[in-house]
């Protein structure tokens, strides 16, 4: 009997909900998930070993196979590209001397790709064991390099090598005046609970998110539901490329997002809270236990909140490396600890959601300005944004500018003064909402931020004139194939067709119909998937080929057809094996 | 007169069962050559393409002679078909492409039983393999596809009677099978 | 009165709580699928059954029958995305019929039948998946496996077991076996598990049965999926 799984079976009250808690705290153990873990744990939470292996093989972060014992990740955000990650990841290789996707022959080290880590303003970055490396350079690489070479623990290693950086550069409504403690709690209870989900209500705040759904609605939806338990969730799982604002949030104004929670769980009728936080912002974990703790302690979280009969916790959930599970019913089967598959819908969350129970899924910020605004009233928000989205939302600025960050501007506000104020010029184009959202053109920027207009969850990408557009959409194409769960064809197969098809016209094989099989691919995916995932994945190709259609049509060449495959290179190991090098021995690519 | 309609047939990496279930049309035959003539065809002899209406092929692509001989068709033939499994997908010769070519190469040549004076061939005159059997759309643009293993001698009757009777082609049910 | 959907023009009576595909099913409406089967949970995860209810794109087999619905199924754009979808089941997998002792009893290929797919359109993935022989009476055939799921809801569901799981993500999914050595031959499955023969394709065979018809002979070589499948789904309702 393993005493290290049995303590942590325990610790985690034998409960099959908590399994990507062990699972990620045995992957920090032993470097990957051995097969007589799994046989032990299956035994010790009473479920089958085949839903453990696959939960491991569904989330990037667990592994089957033995890792280095220093598991190195570098992001492939488009954002990290863009600050030169092609060049350091080949440094880096050569210092360690693996290649990326291997583990080192002495097991010290193991290097892989991982997607966006939310570190875009401060990239290119990385993870060693889940913990956040910033702003990478050559010197970094070096002294990084000389640590694992001398096996030093990861607790000594120099802290500035892990400190992230808020910049929080322009602030309006939210972020400017943040309340304080147990302030929205205590104004909601003397304005009355119902009197304040009317504020919200006249406020007319939408998740934000991205799909905007009126959060007042979603609440009292979820509060008239007939069942005696209810849960909020925290989604605080910001996977999408070019998105870092939660990461803020969580570290400057965790106490306003967990009052958020807290105000929900009074209107709704919830006792029980979850913040699902995405694995790559383990970095934010034990400050954010911590401030739970102090919530707790201040009487603002466990039993008889602020001296009423209501009773209210929170969890933290971590994630493991899942795009996928930002969608809500996703992350809710992901709290169960199941594979982050789409739920079928309806029912939706708000009616069966966490173990079939009536759930309230938010965005990190959409629960921070809840909170804002159980304290200054609804009017106080509304009377700043458009007819359709009110008050302001927070954007994460990345990439060609000069002050990348965080910035909060009222809804309505045209790109052109975003792109003033974070020092951007030259411009290209911006990927507005990340890979799922918009690509607009530098013809576009007098376009508003706005649900009816450019909605975004935060990601706002800026490109300059230098950057090559079908490498962008190449990055996200790539990014789509990869984070597809797999549950529905026209995802699971189409996003790696689209992939495939898109590299053939981009490594220059394209021919005549091939730009048009592209699209006919995307319209398909776009239409039959599943869930937004799927839905969106090909918007980074729609988006630029309606924009700039002869950069695709440049690619093709002017022939009726050509392989998909390289031919000469087909023949290759025959060649090889026959020790041939005649002019037989070759084929074109394309008939002469 | 009307010019006849030129037909050329060709077999890649494939078993020539299609060419033999296209014979039993049997005495639709006599019928058929009123319309047709025969180009390159295992059943003329005629070497090489000339400018055809429609092109036949049976098999998969699994060598440079295939690459070749796919190419002068696609050059020749205004109409190009894929008939029958092999080369719609592979077909059973595809199911080496799990293996390694190497590994076939060294089974055939030097490991297999029996293997006497090992060596892989070498012979400037031989075609080299693909380390992968391709179906045909994928190294040529394809026109029309029959499928079955092989199609009925009733698939290439419906097909070419339609092509030739300005008909747009189309199977019904019973015609299309993939076994 | 009892409610109603309509689908192609015609109008469908249904009772609250049933889906979609259950009242086109009872009221002898053909919709395409291969992960639903009547007799377990629904899955969704086909998309087969995709229609088109008052605009939206849903699949059939979850989305529930509510009063009014304007439903097209059987329209020429929906099923040309159908037999797209069933090409990408195509190109995914190894489908060599020719060489598969399921031909002509296959739902993946009736339905392509029906649809009247004449290739794949799409480049093959000839992805490398293994055989496992292990087992006595079973086989499985990892090439053919199409991921609906079928076998682990009525390992589940009918025979009470949990022999079979889906694993992995994304293109890389793959069907696991509940054993220690991940071996059918160490599972709990017998051969007259429901698990057993549920399979829509040729992934899950039962050995040494395969030939007993000949081809020519077999279940949709001359009758049509959608005649089949709303004999058979209507007969096991009305048991």
């Amino acid at each position: 009997m393993n005493t290290f799984i049995h303590d942590l079976i325990e610790i985690n009250r034998y409960q099959p909900n908590h399994l990507l808690h062990i699972l990620r705290a045995v992957q920090a153990h032993y470097h990957y998930i051995p097969k007589a873990a799994i046989e032990q744990i299956a035994d010790l939470l009473a479920i089958s070993r085949t839903q453990i292996i696959s939960v491991i093989e569904f989330y990037s972060f667990f592994h089957l196979t033995p890792q280095g014992q220093y598991e190195i990740l570098i992001s492939d955000s488009i954002t990290d590209h863009l600050l030169g990650k092609h060049e350091l990841a080949a440094y880096l290789e050569e210092q360690l001397n693996l290649k990326i996707g291997e583990v080192r022959a002495d097991g010290l080290v193991s290097l892989a790709n991982t997607s966006c880590t939310g570190l875009c303003d401060q990239g290119p970055a990385g993870l060693v064991n889940g913990h956040a490396l910033p702003r990478l350079n050559k010197p970094k690489i070096d002294q990084i390099t000389a640590l694992i070479n001398q096996q030093t623990p990861l607790e000594a290693w120099p802290q500035e090598l892990f400190q992230v950086d808020d910049n929080l550069i322009k602030s309006d409504l939210l972020l400017s005046a943040p309340i304080t403690q147990g302030e929205a709690l205590q104004s909601a209870f003397k304005r009355g609970l119902k009197e304040t989900l009317n504020e919200l209500d006249i406020s007319g705040l939408r998740g934000r998110g991205g799909a905007g759904f009126k959060t007042a609605t979603k609440w009292k939806f979820c509060s008239e539901e007939l069942n005696d338990e209810r849960i909020v969730v925290c989604n605080a799982d910001e996977g999408e490329p070019g998105t870092f604002k939660d990461r803020v949030l969580l570290n400057s104004y965790a106490h306003q997002v967990y009052e958020g929670m807290t105000l929900c769980a009074a209107i709704i009728g919830a006792q029980k809270g979850f913040l699902y936080l995405r694995g790559e912002y383990l970095h934010l974990y034990e400050k954010l236990e911590a401030i739970l703790a102090e919530r707790r302690q201040a009487g603002l979280l466990g039993l008889n909140i602020i001296n009423t009969d209501f009773n209210f916790d929170i969890e933290i959930c971590l994630g493991a490396g899942a795009y996928i599970c930002g969608e809500e019913s996703a992350l809710i089967e992901s709290l169960e600890g199941k594979m982050g598959v789409p739920r079928n819908r309806p029912p939706y969350p708000v009616t069966h959601g966490y173990l079939g129970k009536p759930t309230v899924v938010n965005n990190v910020e959409t629960f921070l300005a809840a909170a804002s605004i159980a304290v200054n009233g609804g009017d106080w928000f509304a009377s700043i944004g458009t007819d359709k989205s009110k008050g302001t939302k927070i954007l994460s600025i990345c990439g060609d500018c000069a002050q990348p960050g965080i910035y909060e501007y009222p809804f309505g506000t045209d790109i052109q003064t975003i792109l003033d104020d974070c020092g951007a010029s030259d411009v290209l184009g911006v990927q507005i909402g990340g890979p799922s959202g918009t690509f607009i053109s530098n013809k576009e920027f007098s376009r508003q931020l706005a649900f009816e207009d450019l909605a975004t969850g935060g990601s706002f990408i800026v490109f300059n004139e230098q950057r090559n557009i079908l490498d962008i959409v190449n990055n996200f194409t790539h990014f789509f194939a990869h984070e597809s769960c797999g549950f529905c064809t026209p995802c699971r197969v189409g996003t790696s067709l689209l992939k495939n098809q898109l590299d053939k016209i981009v490594d220059g094989h394209g021919s005549a119909g091939d730009v048009v099989a592209l699209e006919e691919l995307c319209q398909i995916v776009k239409k039959q998937s599943h869930c937004g995932l799927g839905q969106t994945a090909a918007n980074p190709i729609l988006t630029t080929l309606e924009r700039y259609p002869e950069l695709y049509q440049a690619q093709l060449k002017k022939i009726s057809y050509e392989p998909g495959f390289d031919l000469d290179g087909a023949l290759e190991t025959a060649r090889r094996l026959a020790k041939r090098d005649d002019a037989a021995a070759h084929l074109a690519q394309v008939e002469e | 007169m009307t010019t006849k309609i030129r037909v050329a047939t060709t077999s890649l990496a494939g078993c020539f069962g299609c060419h033999m279930s296209f014979l039993d049309i049997d005495e639709r035959m006599l019928q058929l050559v009123e319309l047709v003539e025969f180009d390159r065809s295992p059943i003329t002899d005629i070497e090489h393409c000339t400018n055809c209406d429609i092109g036949l092929i049976e098999g998969g692509v699994c060598n440079s002679e295939n690459v070749h001989v796919l190419r002068e068709f696609r050059k020749n033939c205004k109409i190009l078909v894929a008939v029958g499994a092999c080369a719609i997908n592979g077909g059973l010769p595809a199911m080496r492409n799990f293996i390694s070519l190497e590994e076939c190469l060294n089974e055939a040549y030097i490991d297999g039983i029996g293997v006497e004076n090992a060596q892989i061939p070498s012979d400037p005159e031989l075609p080299l393999l693909l380390d992968k059997v391709r179906p045909i759309h994928e190294v040529v643009k394809i026109d029309y596809f029959l499928p079955g293993c092989p199609p009925s001698a009733d698939v290439f009757w419906k097909f070419l009677t339609d092509l030739i009777e300005g008909r747009e082609p189309s199977l019904s049910y019973e015609l299309v099978h993939y076994d | 009165m009892s409610k109603t959907i309509t689908i192609d023009g015609q109008i469908i009576p249904f009772e609250e709580g049933q889906t979609i595909m259950e009242a086109a099913t009872e009221a002898g409406v053909y919709i395409p699928h291969l992960c639903h089967n009547p007799e377990f949970t629904p899955h969704g995860s086909c998309k087969l059954c995709t229609v088109n209810v008052n605009g939206r794109t849903c699949s059939a087999c979850t989305f529930p029958a509510m009063e009014g619905q304007q439903i097209l199924n059987d329209a020429k754009d929906i099923n040309e995305d159908r037999k797209k979808i069933t090409q990408m089941l195509f190109v995914e997998g190894n489908h060599f019929c020719p060489s598969c002792e399921k031909t002509g009893n296959c739902q993946l290929q009736a339905v392509a039948y029906h649809l009247n797919m004449l290739d794949d359109h799409f480049p093959l993935f000839y992805p490398h998946r293994e055989m496992d022989a292990s087992h006595a009476e079973v086989l499985i055939d990892h090439n053919r496996c199409i991921f609906c799921t079928l076998c682990v809801r009525a390992s589940q569901q009918k025979d009470g077991k949990d022999v079979f799981a889906i694993s992995g993500r994304g293109i890389n999914k793959h069907l696991i076996v509940n054993a220690e050595s991940g071996l059918l031959k160490d599972s709990e499955l017998k051969a007259t598990d429901q698990a057993a023969h549920v399979c829509p394709t040729g992934a899950i065979l039962i050995k040494r049965t395969g030939y007993q018809i000949p081809i020519g002979e077999r279940i949709y070589d001359h009758t049509q999926i959608d005649q089949v499948s709303l004999n058979s789904e209507n007969l096991q309702h009305d048991n």
